[in-house]
Protein backbone atom coordinates (compact mmCIF):
# COMPACT_ATOMS: atom_id res chain seq x y z
CA UNK A 1 0.00 0.00 0.00
CA UNK A 2 1.42 3.46 -0.83
CA UNK A 3 0.69 6.49 0.81
CA UNK A 4 -0.60 8.21 -2.60
CA UNK A 5 -4.20 7.11 -2.80
CA UNK A 6 -7.34 8.88 -2.70
CA UNK A 7 -9.94 8.88 1.18
CA UNK A 8 -12.70 7.40 0.84
CA UNK A 9 -14.34 5.40 3.15
CA UNK A 10 -17.06 3.84 0.22
CA UNK A 11 -13.76 1.89 -0.62
CA UNK A 12 -14.98 -0.60 2.32
CA UNK A 13 -18.16 -1.70 0.10
CA UNK A 14 -14.93 -2.83 -2.57
CA UNK A 15 -13.42 -4.51 0.18
CA UNK A 16 -16.47 -6.43 2.20
CA UNK A 17 -17.59 -8.99 -0.04
CA UNK A 18 -13.53 -10.67 0.29
CA UNK A 19 -13.66 -9.53 4.22
CA UNK A 20 -17.17 -11.55 4.64
CA UNK A 21 -15.73 -14.11 2.81
CA UNK A 22 -12.72 -14.31 5.09
CA UNK A 23 -14.70 -13.58 8.06
CA UNK A 24 -16.89 -16.96 7.24
CA UNK A 25 -13.91 -19.27 6.61
CA UNK A 26 -11.53 -17.89 9.39
CA UNK A 27 -13.43 -15.60 11.79
CA UNK A 28 -16.48 -17.92 12.66
CA UNK A 29 -14.30 -21.10 13.26
CA UNK A 30 -11.72 -18.90 15.08
CA UNK A 31 -14.23 -17.57 17.61
CA UNK A 32 -15.60 -21.20 18.05
CA UNK A 33 -11.96 -22.08 19.10
CA UNK A 34 -11.46 -19.57 21.53
CA UNK A 35 -14.96 -20.90 22.71
CA UNK A 36 -14.00 -24.07 23.38
CA UNK A 37 -10.64 -22.97 24.31
CA UNK A 38 -12.03 -22.08 28.03
CA UNK A 39 -14.01 -25.57 28.23
CA UNK A 40 -13.85 -29.67 29.05
CA UNK A 41 -15.97 -30.79 25.86
CA UNK A 42 -17.86 -33.83 27.08
CA UNK A 43 -20.17 -33.79 24.13
CA UNK A 44 -21.52 -31.41 22.32
CA UNK A 45 -24.53 -31.08 24.47
CA UNK A 46 -22.42 -31.15 27.78
CA UNK A 47 -19.77 -28.68 28.15
CA UNK A 48 -17.40 -27.59 31.61
CA UNK A 49 -16.41 -23.91 31.38
CA UNK A 50 -12.62 -24.47 33.08
CA UNK A 51 -11.35 -21.10 32.09
CA UNK A 52 -7.11 -20.66 31.84
CA UNK A 53 -7.39 -24.66 33.09
CA UNK A 54 -6.53 -25.60 29.44
CA UNK A 55 -3.92 -22.80 28.64
CA UNK A 56 -1.74 -24.41 31.60
CA UNK A 57 -2.46 -27.46 31.06
CA UNK A 58 -1.15 -27.18 27.91
CA UNK A 59 2.15 -25.62 29.28
CA UNK A 60 2.57 -28.18 31.18
CA UNK A 61 1.59 -30.99 29.32
CA UNK A 62 4.70 -33.30 28.29
CA UNK A 63 2.90 -34.22 24.62
CA UNK A 64 2.68 -30.30 23.53
CA UNK A 65 5.76 -29.23 25.00
CA UNK A 66 8.02 -32.56 23.41
CA UNK A 67 5.91 -32.07 19.97
CA UNK A 68 6.92 -28.13 20.09
CA UNK A 69 10.38 -28.41 20.94
CA UNK A 70 10.91 -30.85 17.79
CA UNK A 71 9.11 -28.63 15.44
CA UNK A 72 11.47 -25.65 16.47
CA UNK A 73 14.44 -27.48 15.86
CA UNK A 74 12.96 -29.20 12.37
CA UNK A 75 12.25 -25.61 11.47
CA UNK A 76 16.12 -24.60 12.95
CA UNK A 77 17.07 -27.18 10.40
CA UNK A 78 15.07 -26.77 7.22
CA UNK A 79 15.72 -23.16 7.59
CA UNK A 80 19.65 -23.25 7.96
CA UNK A 81 19.63 -25.49 4.60
CA UNK A 82 17.21 -24.22 2.34
CA UNK A 83 17.83 -20.60 2.43
CA UNK A 84 22.25 -20.64 1.61
CA UNK A 85 20.73 -23.57 -0.82
CA UNK A 86 18.40 -21.90 -2.28
CA UNK A 87 20.35 -18.53 -2.69
CA UNK A 88 23.57 -20.84 -4.03
CA UNK A 89 21.34 -22.10 -6.38
CA UNK A 90 19.77 -18.61 -7.50
CA UNK A 91 23.19 -17.56 -7.92
CA UNK A 92 24.16 -20.02 -10.58
CA UNK A 93 20.84 -20.05 -12.56
CA UNK A 94 20.92 -18.57 -16.43
CA UNK A 95 20.09 -15.06 -16.58
CA UNK A 96 19.08 -15.18 -19.98
CA UNK A 97 18.96 -17.90 -23.40
CA UNK A 98 17.50 -20.84 -24.01
CA UNK A 99 18.14 -22.95 -20.47
CA UNK A 100 15.79 -19.89 -18.64
CA UNK A 101 12.42 -21.64 -19.38
CA UNK A 102 13.05 -25.12 -18.81
CA UNK A 103 15.13 -24.10 -15.57
CA UNK A 104 12.37 -22.46 -14.06
CA UNK A 105 9.76 -24.94 -14.63
CA UNK A 106 11.80 -27.77 -13.59
CA UNK A 107 12.86 -25.49 -10.37
CA UNK A 108 9.18 -24.82 -9.78
CA UNK A 109 7.74 -28.63 -10.19
CA UNK A 110 8.32 -29.88 -6.53
CA UNK A 111 6.04 -26.80 -5.24
CA UNK A 112 3.17 -28.14 -7.11
CA UNK A 113 2.85 -31.56 -6.20
CA UNK A 114 0.22 -32.07 -4.27
CA UNK A 115 1.94 -32.83 -0.38
CA UNK A 116 0.60 -36.79 0.09
CA UNK A 117 2.56 -37.26 -3.38
CA UNK A 118 5.61 -35.45 -1.88
CA UNK A 119 5.52 -38.23 1.04
CA UNK A 120 4.45 -40.91 -1.42
CA UNK A 121 7.97 -39.93 -4.18
CA UNK A 122 9.99 -39.82 -0.81
CA UNK A 123 8.82 -42.92 0.73
CA UNK A 124 9.29 -44.97 -2.30
CA UNK A 125 12.40 -43.73 -2.89
CA UNK A 126 13.76 -44.52 0.32
CA UNK A 127 12.58 -47.19 1.54
CA UNK A 128 15.38 -50.25 1.84
CA UNK A 129 13.65 -52.79 -0.23
CA UNK A 130 11.84 -51.13 -3.45
CA UNK A 131 13.25 -47.50 -3.14
CA UNK A 132 16.39 -46.26 -5.62
CA UNK A 133 17.89 -44.26 -2.27
CA UNK A 134 17.13 -46.42 0.41
CA UNK A 135 18.74 -49.55 -1.55
CA UNK A 136 21.33 -47.06 -2.46
CA UNK A 137 22.59 -46.51 0.73
CA UNK A 138 21.48 -49.81 2.38
CA UNK A 139 23.97 -51.85 -0.14
CA UNK A 140 26.02 -49.83 -1.55
CA UNK A 141 26.79 -47.70 1.28
CA UNK A 142 26.34 -50.44 3.82
CA UNK A 143 24.67 -47.68 5.74
CA UNK A 144 21.90 -48.75 8.52
CA UNK A 145 19.26 -46.59 6.93
CA UNK A 146 15.68 -47.27 7.71
CA UNK A 147 13.37 -44.03 7.88
CA UNK A 148 10.53 -46.48 10.02
CA UNK A 149 12.43 -47.78 12.81
CA UNK A 150 16.10 -45.01 13.25
CA UNK A 151 15.84 -41.93 14.91
CA UNK A 152 18.77 -40.83 12.31
CA UNK A 153 16.92 -42.28 9.65
CA UNK A 154 13.75 -40.97 10.06
CA UNK A 155 14.65 -37.16 10.90
CA UNK A 156 16.96 -36.86 7.72
CA UNK A 157 14.64 -38.26 5.56
CA UNK A 158 11.82 -35.52 6.44
CA UNK A 159 14.87 -32.92 6.35
CA UNK A 160 15.99 -33.77 3.14
CA UNK A 161 12.18 -34.17 1.96
CA UNK A 162 11.41 -30.44 3.15
CA UNK A 163 14.75 -29.41 0.87
CA UNK A 164 13.52 -31.16 -2.17
CA UNK A 165 9.87 -29.71 -1.67
CA UNK A 166 11.00 -26.27 -1.00
CA UNK A 167 14.69 -24.88 -1.24
CA UNK A 168 13.08 -24.09 -5.07
CA UNK A 169 10.70 -21.79 -3.63
CA UNK A 170 13.80 -19.67 -1.69
CA UNK A 171 16.11 -19.79 -4.82
CA UNK A 172 12.93 -18.68 -7.06
CA UNK A 173 12.20 -15.57 -5.45
CA UNK A 174 16.29 -15.14 -4.93
CA UNK A 175 16.80 -15.16 -8.47
CA UNK A 176 13.90 -12.85 -9.25
CA UNK A 177 15.82 -10.47 -7.00
CA UNK A 178 18.88 -10.90 -8.95
CA UNK A 179 17.30 -10.50 -12.28
CA UNK A 180 16.04 -6.99 -10.85
CA UNK A 181 19.78 -5.90 -10.23
CA UNK A 182 21.09 -3.42 -12.63
CA UNK A 183 23.91 -4.41 -14.85
CA UNK A 184 25.72 -1.31 -13.91
CA UNK A 185 26.19 -2.40 -10.70
CA UNK A 186 28.08 -4.71 -11.72
CA UNK A 187 30.18 -2.67 -14.00
CA UNK A 188 30.71 -0.58 -11.30
CA UNK A 189 32.27 -3.76 -9.36
CA UNK A 190 34.50 -5.05 -11.95
CA UNK A 191 36.04 -1.59 -12.33
CA UNK A 192 36.70 -1.64 -8.61
CA UNK A 193 38.11 -4.74 -9.18
CA UNK A 194 35.75 -6.26 -6.52
CA UNK A 195 36.03 -10.03 -5.78
CA UNK A 196 33.30 -12.30 -6.59
CA UNK A 197 32.68 -12.71 -2.76
CA UNK A 198 32.60 -8.94 -2.17
CA UNK A 199 30.10 -8.22 -5.67
CA UNK A 200 27.92 -10.91 -3.43
CA UNK A 201 28.77 -9.94 -0.16
CA UNK A 202 28.04 -5.37 -0.83
CA UNK A 203 25.48 -6.16 -3.66
CA UNK A 204 23.57 -9.24 -3.80
CA UNK A 205 22.58 -9.78 -0.74
CA UNK A 206 21.66 -6.33 -0.06
CA UNK A 207 19.69 -6.51 -2.64
CA UNK A 208 18.36 -9.74 -1.94
CA UNK A 209 16.86 -8.57 1.53
CA UNK A 210 13.43 -7.52 0.84
CA UNK A 211 12.59 -10.80 -0.99
CA UNK A 212 14.85 -12.75 1.78
CA UNK A 213 13.04 -11.56 4.26
CA UNK A 214 9.56 -12.80 2.23
CA UNK A 215 10.85 -16.04 1.76
CA UNK A 216 12.40 -16.60 5.30
CA UNK A 217 8.77 -15.85 6.62
CA UNK A 218 7.35 -17.98 4.18
CA UNK A 219 9.70 -20.98 4.54
CA UNK A 220 8.89 -20.47 8.48
CA UNK A 221 5.39 -20.36 8.33
CA UNK A 222 5.00 -23.21 5.84
CA UNK A 223 7.68 -25.18 7.67
CA UNK A 224 6.38 -24.86 11.41
CA UNK A 225 2.76 -25.79 10.03
CA UNK A 226 4.15 -29.26 8.26
CA UNK A 227 1.87 -31.37 8.03
CA UNK A 228 0.99 -34.43 5.22
CA UNK A 229 4.63 -34.97 4.47
CA UNK A 230 6.68 -36.30 7.50
CA UNK A 231 3.43 -38.16 8.30
CA UNK A 232 3.07 -40.27 4.75
CA UNK A 233 6.15 -41.44 4.83
CA UNK A 234 7.01 -41.86 8.71
CA UNK A 235 3.91 -41.96 10.31
CA UNK A 236 5.22 -39.56 13.23
CA UNK A 237 7.71 -42.37 14.06
CA UNK A 238 9.68 -44.55 15.15
CA UNK A 239 7.67 -43.40 18.72
CA UNK A 240 6.66 -40.04 17.96
CA UNK A 241 9.64 -38.38 17.05
CA UNK A 242 8.59 -37.21 13.83
CA UNK A 243 5.37 -35.64 15.46
CA UNK A 244 4.97 -32.00 14.35
CA UNK A 245 2.76 -29.76 15.93
CA UNK A 246 -0.03 -30.47 13.52
CA UNK A 247 0.15 -33.76 13.49
CA UNK A 248 -0.33 -33.92 17.32
CA UNK A 249 -2.72 -31.19 17.29
CA UNK A 250 -4.97 -33.16 14.60
CA UNK A 251 -4.22 -36.44 16.64
CA UNK A 252 -5.74 -34.42 20.31
CA UNK A 253 -8.79 -33.04 18.16
CA UNK A 254 -9.75 -36.05 16.04
CA UNK A 255 -8.04 -38.70 17.74
CA UNK A 256 -9.01 -38.24 21.01
CA UNK A 257 -11.86 -36.00 20.35
CA UNK A 258 -10.54 -33.74 23.05
CA UNK A 259 -11.79 -30.68 21.52
CA UNK A 260 -10.97 -28.09 24.65
CA UNK A 261 -7.53 -29.23 25.34
CA UNK A 262 -6.87 -28.80 20.88
CA UNK A 263 -8.47 -25.46 21.06
CA UNK A 264 -6.13 -24.07 23.61
CA UNK A 265 -2.96 -26.16 21.65
CA UNK A 266 -4.13 -24.31 18.19
CA UNK A 267 -4.43 -20.96 19.89
CA UNK A 268 -1.14 -21.22 21.46
CA UNK A 269 0.32 -22.76 18.45
CA UNK A 270 -1.24 -19.74 16.02
CA UNK A 271 -0.27 -17.10 18.61
CA UNK A 272 3.48 -18.74 18.44
CA UNK A 273 3.67 -18.64 14.79
CA UNK A 274 2.41 -15.01 14.76
CA UNK A 275 4.84 -13.58 17.27
CA UNK A 276 7.53 -15.17 15.82
CA UNK A 277 6.82 -14.32 12.29
CA UNK A 278 6.50 -10.40 13.72
CA UNK A 279 9.86 -11.01 15.39
CA UNK A 280 11.26 -12.20 12.05
CA UNK A 281 9.67 -9.28 10.44
CA UNK A 282 11.21 -6.34 12.19
CA UNK A 283 14.69 -8.00 12.48
CA UNK A 284 14.79 -9.12 8.91
CA UNK A 285 13.78 -5.60 8.31
CA UNK A 286 16.06 -3.47 10.58
CA UNK A 287 19.21 -5.53 10.30
CA UNK A 288 22.03 -4.19 7.96
CA UNK A 289 20.23 -0.87 6.83
CA UNK A 290 23.58 1.56 7.43
CA UNK A 291 25.26 -0.61 4.97
CA UNK A 292 23.46 0.62 1.92
CA UNK A 293 21.41 -1.45 1.60
CA UNK A 294 17.48 -0.72 0.44
CA UNK B 1 31.41 -23.82 -15.06
CA UNK B 2 31.88 -25.37 -11.42
CA UNK B 3 28.41 -22.85 -11.66
CA UNK B 4 26.74 -25.31 -14.35
CA UNK B 5 27.98 -28.18 -12.72
CA UNK B 6 26.06 -26.97 -8.94
CA UNK B 7 23.24 -26.43 -10.70
CA UNK B 8 23.28 -29.35 -13.01
CA UNK B 9 23.09 -31.35 -9.59
CA UNK B 10 20.93 -29.32 -7.81
CA UNK B 11 18.26 -30.20 -10.95
CA UNK B 12 18.98 -34.13 -10.14
CA UNK B 13 18.40 -34.12 -6.65
CA UNK B 14 15.07 -32.41 -7.97
CA UNK B 15 14.80 -34.58 -11.14
CA UNK B 16 15.84 -38.30 -9.80
CA UNK B 17 12.59 -39.07 -7.75
CA UNK B 18 10.13 -38.14 -9.92
CA UNK B 19 11.82 -39.85 -12.37
CA UNK B 20 11.81 -43.02 -9.90
CA UNK B 21 7.59 -42.20 -9.31
CA UNK B 22 7.51 -41.87 -12.60
CA UNK B 23 9.10 -45.22 -14.21
CA UNK B 24 7.66 -47.13 -11.22
CA UNK B 25 4.02 -46.65 -12.12
CA UNK B 26 4.64 -48.33 -15.62
CA UNK B 27 6.28 -51.16 -13.92
CA UNK B 28 4.42 -54.31 -12.43
CA UNK B 29 3.75 -54.90 -8.90
CA UNK B 30 5.69 -58.14 -9.18
CA UNK B 31 8.66 -56.25 -11.13
CA UNK B 32 8.73 -53.42 -8.13
CA UNK B 33 8.78 -56.17 -5.60
CA UNK B 34 11.12 -58.12 -6.86
CA UNK B 35 14.15 -56.21 -8.94
CA UNK B 36 15.37 -52.20 -8.46
CA UNK B 37 15.56 -51.56 -12.39
CA UNK B 38 16.18 -48.22 -13.18
CA UNK B 39 14.48 -48.53 -16.66
CA UNK B 40 11.09 -50.88 -16.93
CA UNK B 41 11.91 -54.18 -18.02
CA UNK B 42 8.43 -55.01 -19.09
CA UNK B 43 6.24 -51.78 -19.40
CA UNK B 44 2.54 -51.70 -18.29
CA UNK B 45 -0.11 -49.87 -18.63
CA UNK B 46 -2.03 -51.68 -16.06
CA UNK B 47 -2.31 -49.46 -13.42
CA UNK B 48 -3.44 -46.42 -15.33
CA UNK B 49 -5.91 -48.64 -17.02
CA UNK B 50 -7.21 -49.63 -13.44
CA UNK B 51 -7.99 -45.90 -12.56
CA UNK B 52 -9.60 -44.80 -15.90
CA UNK B 53 -11.80 -47.76 -15.91
CA UNK B 54 -12.86 -47.45 -11.97
CA UNK B 55 -15.44 -44.98 -11.24
CA UNK B 56 -14.02 -44.28 -7.84
CA UNK B 57 -10.96 -43.37 -9.07
CA UNK B 58 -12.16 -41.18 -11.46
CA UNK B 59 -14.65 -39.70 -9.36
CA UNK B 60 -11.74 -38.52 -7.20
CA UNK B 61 -9.35 -36.72 -10.07
CA UNK B 62 -13.09 -34.97 -10.81
CA UNK B 63 -13.73 -33.89 -6.85
CA UNK B 64 -10.31 -32.86 -6.67
CA UNK B 65 -9.97 -30.53 -9.79
CA UNK B 66 -13.92 -29.39 -8.84
CA UNK B 67 -12.89 -27.91 -5.69
CA UNK B 68 -9.92 -26.27 -6.98
CA UNK B 69 -11.60 -24.74 -9.80
CA UNK B 70 -14.66 -23.51 -7.84
CA UNK B 71 -11.87 -22.15 -5.37
CA UNK B 72 -10.42 -20.06 -8.00
CA UNK B 73 -13.84 -19.39 -9.22
CA UNK B 74 -15.09 -17.70 -5.67
CA UNK B 75 -11.73 -16.31 -4.70
CA UNK B 76 -10.77 -14.04 -7.76
CA UNK B 77 -13.87 -12.00 -7.81
CA UNK B 78 -13.87 -10.92 -4.20
CA UNK B 79 -10.40 -10.97 -4.35
CA UNK B 80 -10.06 -8.23 -7.45
CA UNK B 81 -12.81 -5.74 -5.73
CA UNK B 82 -11.02 -5.99 -2.06
CA UNK B 83 -7.17 -5.59 -3.98
CA UNK B 84 -8.12 -2.02 -5.92
CA UNK B 85 -9.95 -0.81 -2.43
CA UNK B 86 -6.61 -2.01 -0.73
CA UNK B 87 -3.98 -0.22 -3.61
CA UNK B 88 -6.32 2.71 -4.02
CA UNK B 89 -8.12 4.18 -1.38
CA UNK B 90 -7.41 5.40 1.63
CA UNK B 91 -10.33 4.31 4.21
CA UNK B 92 -11.43 3.53 7.69
CA UNK B 93 -9.33 0.55 9.19
CA UNK B 94 -7.56 -0.29 5.91
CA UNK B 95 -3.91 -1.25 7.46
CA UNK B 96 -5.37 -3.34 10.24
CA UNK B 97 -8.27 -4.71 7.64
CA UNK B 98 -5.31 -5.64 5.68
CA UNK B 99 -3.20 -7.01 8.06
CA UNK B 100 -6.07 -9.35 9.61
CA UNK B 101 -6.27 -10.88 6.08
CA UNK B 102 -2.70 -11.58 6.24
CA UNK B 103 -2.62 -13.38 9.27
CA UNK B 104 -4.71 -15.90 7.79
CA UNK B 105 -2.23 -17.30 5.40
CA UNK B 106 -0.09 -17.75 8.69
CA UNK B 107 -2.59 -19.53 10.99
CA UNK B 108 -2.49 -23.23 10.81
CA UNK B 109 -5.33 -25.11 9.64
CA UNK B 110 -5.24 -27.70 12.08
CA UNK B 111 -7.07 -25.17 14.26
CA UNK B 112 -9.80 -25.02 12.41
CA UNK B 113 -10.65 -28.57 12.34
CA UNK B 114 -13.60 -28.95 14.33
CA UNK B 115 -14.90 -25.84 13.88
CA UNK B 116 -14.96 -26.05 9.89
CA UNK B 117 -16.36 -29.65 10.84
CA UNK B 118 -19.33 -28.35 12.74
CA UNK B 119 -19.89 -25.45 10.34
CA UNK B 120 -19.91 -27.38 7.17
CA UNK B 121 -22.21 -30.05 8.89
CA UNK B 122 -24.58 -27.36 10.13
CA UNK B 123 -25.03 -25.34 6.72
CA UNK B 124 -25.49 -29.21 4.86
CA UNK B 125 -22.39 -28.92 2.87
CA UNK B 126 -20.32 -31.12 4.61
CA UNK B 127 -19.13 -33.79 2.19
CA UNK B 128 -19.13 -32.22 -0.73
CA UNK B 129 -16.58 -29.95 -2.82
CA UNK B 130 -18.24 -26.79 -1.94
CA UNK B 131 -17.40 -27.32 1.52
CA UNK B 132 -13.60 -27.95 0.51
CA UNK B 133 -13.86 -24.67 -1.96
CA UNK B 134 -15.18 -22.45 0.97
CA UNK B 135 -12.67 -24.04 3.45
CA UNK B 136 -9.32 -23.27 1.23
CA UNK B 137 -10.58 -19.08 0.72
CA UNK B 138 -9.29 -19.32 4.28
CA UNK B 139 -5.51 -18.97 3.03
CA UNK B 140 -6.25 -18.51 -0.85
CA UNK B 141 -8.68 -15.54 -0.61
CA UNK B 142 -5.71 -13.44 1.58
CA UNK B 143 -3.21 -14.66 -1.01
CA UNK B 144 -5.33 -13.30 -3.79
CA UNK B 145 -5.64 -9.86 -2.59
CA UNK B 146 -1.75 -9.58 -1.80
CA UNK B 147 -0.46 -10.44 -5.04
CA UNK B 148 -3.63 -8.77 -6.77
CA UNK B 149 -2.54 -5.49 -4.53
CA UNK B 150 1.01 -5.52 -5.45
CA UNK B 151 0.66 -5.70 -9.22
CA UNK B 152 -2.11 -3.19 -8.93
CA UNK B 153 0.37 -0.90 -7.09
CA UNK B 154 2.38 -1.08 -9.70
CA UNK B 155 -0.22 1.09 -12.15
CA UNK B 156 0.63 4.49 -11.79
CA UNK B 157 -2.82 6.10 -10.50
CA UNK B 158 -2.65 8.92 -12.73
CA UNK B 159 -4.30 6.28 -14.97
CA UNK B 160 -7.78 5.98 -12.84
CA UNK B 161 -7.59 9.89 -12.56
CA UNK B 162 -7.41 10.43 -16.31
CA UNK B 163 -10.34 7.90 -17.06
CA UNK B 164 -12.82 9.87 -14.44
CA UNK B 165 -11.84 13.05 -15.95
CA UNK B 166 -12.63 11.48 -19.05
CA UNK B 167 -16.35 10.52 -17.93
CA UNK B 168 -15.82 6.57 -17.02
CA UNK B 169 -17.58 5.25 -14.30
CA UNK B 170 -16.00 2.83 -11.93
CA UNK B 171 -17.44 0.08 -13.72
CA UNK B 172 -16.82 0.91 -16.81
CA UNK B 173 -13.31 2.19 -16.29
CA UNK B 174 -12.48 -1.18 -13.99
CA UNK B 175 -13.67 -3.98 -17.03
CA UNK B 176 -12.44 -1.95 -19.94
CA UNK B 177 -9.02 -0.41 -19.10
CA UNK B 178 -8.69 -1.48 -15.33
CA UNK B 179 -8.93 -4.94 -15.64
CA UNK B 180 -6.17 -5.86 -18.62
CA UNK B 181 -3.79 -3.58 -17.36
CA UNK B 182 -3.62 -6.18 -14.65
CA UNK B 183 -4.02 -9.47 -16.35
CA UNK B 184 -0.79 -10.82 -15.94
CA UNK B 185 -1.45 -10.36 -11.62
CA UNK B 186 -4.67 -12.12 -12.51
CA UNK B 187 -2.82 -14.85 -13.78
CA UNK B 188 -0.19 -15.02 -11.06
CA UNK B 189 -2.99 -15.08 -8.37
CA UNK B 190 -5.07 -17.81 -10.24
CA UNK B 191 -1.84 -19.71 -10.74
CA UNK B 192 -1.06 -19.90 -6.51
CA UNK B 193 -5.05 -20.36 -5.85
CA UNK B 194 -4.61 -23.36 -7.94
CA UNK B 195 -1.47 -24.36 -6.30
CA UNK B 196 -2.52 -24.30 -2.96
CA UNK B 197 -5.71 -25.41 -3.29
CA UNK B 198 -4.17 -28.79 -5.53
CA UNK B 199 -1.77 -29.40 -2.89
CA UNK B 200 -3.13 -29.00 0.48
CA UNK B 201 -4.12 -32.40 2.16
CA UNK B 202 -5.66 -31.55 5.88
CA UNK B 203 -8.57 -30.07 5.37
CA UNK B 204 -9.62 -31.53 2.45
CA UNK B 205 -9.43 -35.28 3.97
CA UNK B 206 -11.59 -33.54 6.91
CA UNK B 207 -14.53 -32.08 5.13
CA UNK B 208 -15.33 -35.42 2.52
CA UNK B 209 -15.81 -38.71 3.88
CA UNK B 210 -17.49 -40.81 0.70
CA UNK B 211 -19.52 -38.79 -2.00
CA UNK B 212 -16.71 -36.20 -2.44
CA UNK B 213 -13.85 -38.72 -2.07
CA UNK B 214 -10.33 -36.77 -3.19
CA UNK B 215 -7.32 -38.14 -4.59
CA UNK B 216 -5.42 -38.19 -0.72
CA UNK B 217 -8.33 -40.43 0.08
CA UNK B 218 -8.25 -43.06 -2.30
CA UNK B 219 -4.31 -43.05 -2.38
CA UNK B 220 -4.49 -43.93 1.43
CA UNK B 221 -6.79 -47.07 0.59
CA UNK B 222 -4.50 -48.42 -1.43
CA UNK B 223 -2.37 -49.42 1.56
CA UNK B 224 -4.24 -52.20 2.34
CA UNK B 225 -3.92 -54.70 4.76
CA UNK B 226 -3.19 -56.99 1.99
CA UNK B 227 -0.34 -55.48 0.80
CA UNK B 228 0.23 -52.04 -0.63
CA UNK B 229 -0.25 -51.80 -4.55
CA UNK B 230 3.27 -49.31 -5.26
CA UNK B 231 2.12 -49.26 -8.89
CA UNK B 232 -1.05 -48.47 -8.82
CA UNK B 233 -0.21 -45.26 -6.11
CA UNK B 234 2.96 -44.60 -8.36
CA UNK B 235 0.35 -44.19 -11.35
CA UNK B 236 -2.23 -41.31 -9.26
CA UNK B 237 0.83 -39.94 -8.13
CA UNK B 238 2.47 -39.15 -11.65
CA UNK B 239 -1.18 -38.51 -12.33
CA UNK B 240 -1.44 -35.86 -9.79
CA UNK B 241 1.65 -33.90 -11.39
CA UNK B 242 -0.17 -33.54 -14.85
CA UNK B 243 -2.24 -30.48 -14.05
CA UNK B 244 0.90 -28.59 -12.54
CA UNK B 245 3.13 -29.38 -15.21
CA UNK B 246 0.74 -27.98 -17.07
CA UNK B 247 -0.37 -25.18 -15.36
CA UNK B 248 3.47 -24.11 -14.98
CA UNK B 249 3.88 -24.51 -18.76
CA UNK B 250 1.56 -21.61 -19.33
CA UNK B 251 2.89 -19.15 -16.71
CA UNK B 252 6.91 -20.31 -17.02
CA UNK B 253 7.42 -16.56 -18.49
CA UNK B 254 5.31 -14.69 -15.84
CA UNK B 255 6.66 -17.00 -12.54
CA UNK B 256 9.52 -14.96 -12.11
CA UNK B 257 7.59 -11.83 -11.75
CA UNK B 258 5.00 -13.29 -9.58
CA UNK B 259 7.83 -14.20 -7.16
CA UNK B 260 9.56 -11.24 -7.67
CA UNK B 261 6.91 -9.64 -5.87
CA UNK B 262 7.42 -12.05 -3.21
CA UNK B 263 3.61 -12.46 -2.96
CA UNK B 264 3.70 -15.63 -2.29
Amino acid sequence: MNDNRFSDNRAWFLALPAVLMVAFASLIPFMAVVNYSVQIVFSMQNHAFVGWETFRDALTNEEFRSAFYRQVIYTAIVLGVEVPLGIGVALTMPRSGKAVGPVLVVLALPLLVPWNVVGLIWQIFSRGDIGLFGAFVNNWLHLDYNYSTGFFSAWFTVIIMSVWHWTSLVALLCYAGLCAIPGAFYQAARIDGASRWAVFRFIELPKLRGVLTIAILLRFVYSFKVYAEPLIVTGGGPGSTTTFMTEMLANTALGQFEYGKAAAYGLLYFLVILLISYIFYIVLTRVGTNEGGE
Amino acid sequence: MVRRIGLTLFILFLLIPIYWLVTMSFKSNQEIITQLSLWPSDWTLEHYRTIFDHPDWRGAFLHSLSYVLINVAITLPLAIPAAYAFSRFNFLGDKHLFFWLLTNLMAPPAVFLIPYFQLYHSIHLFDTVFAVALAHTLFNLPLAVWILEGFMSGVPREIDETAYLDGYSLPRFFIKIFLPLIGSGIGVAAFFCFMFSWIELLLVQTLTTTNATPIPTMMGSAFTASGTNWGLLAAAGTLTLVPGVIVIWFVRNRIASGFALGRV
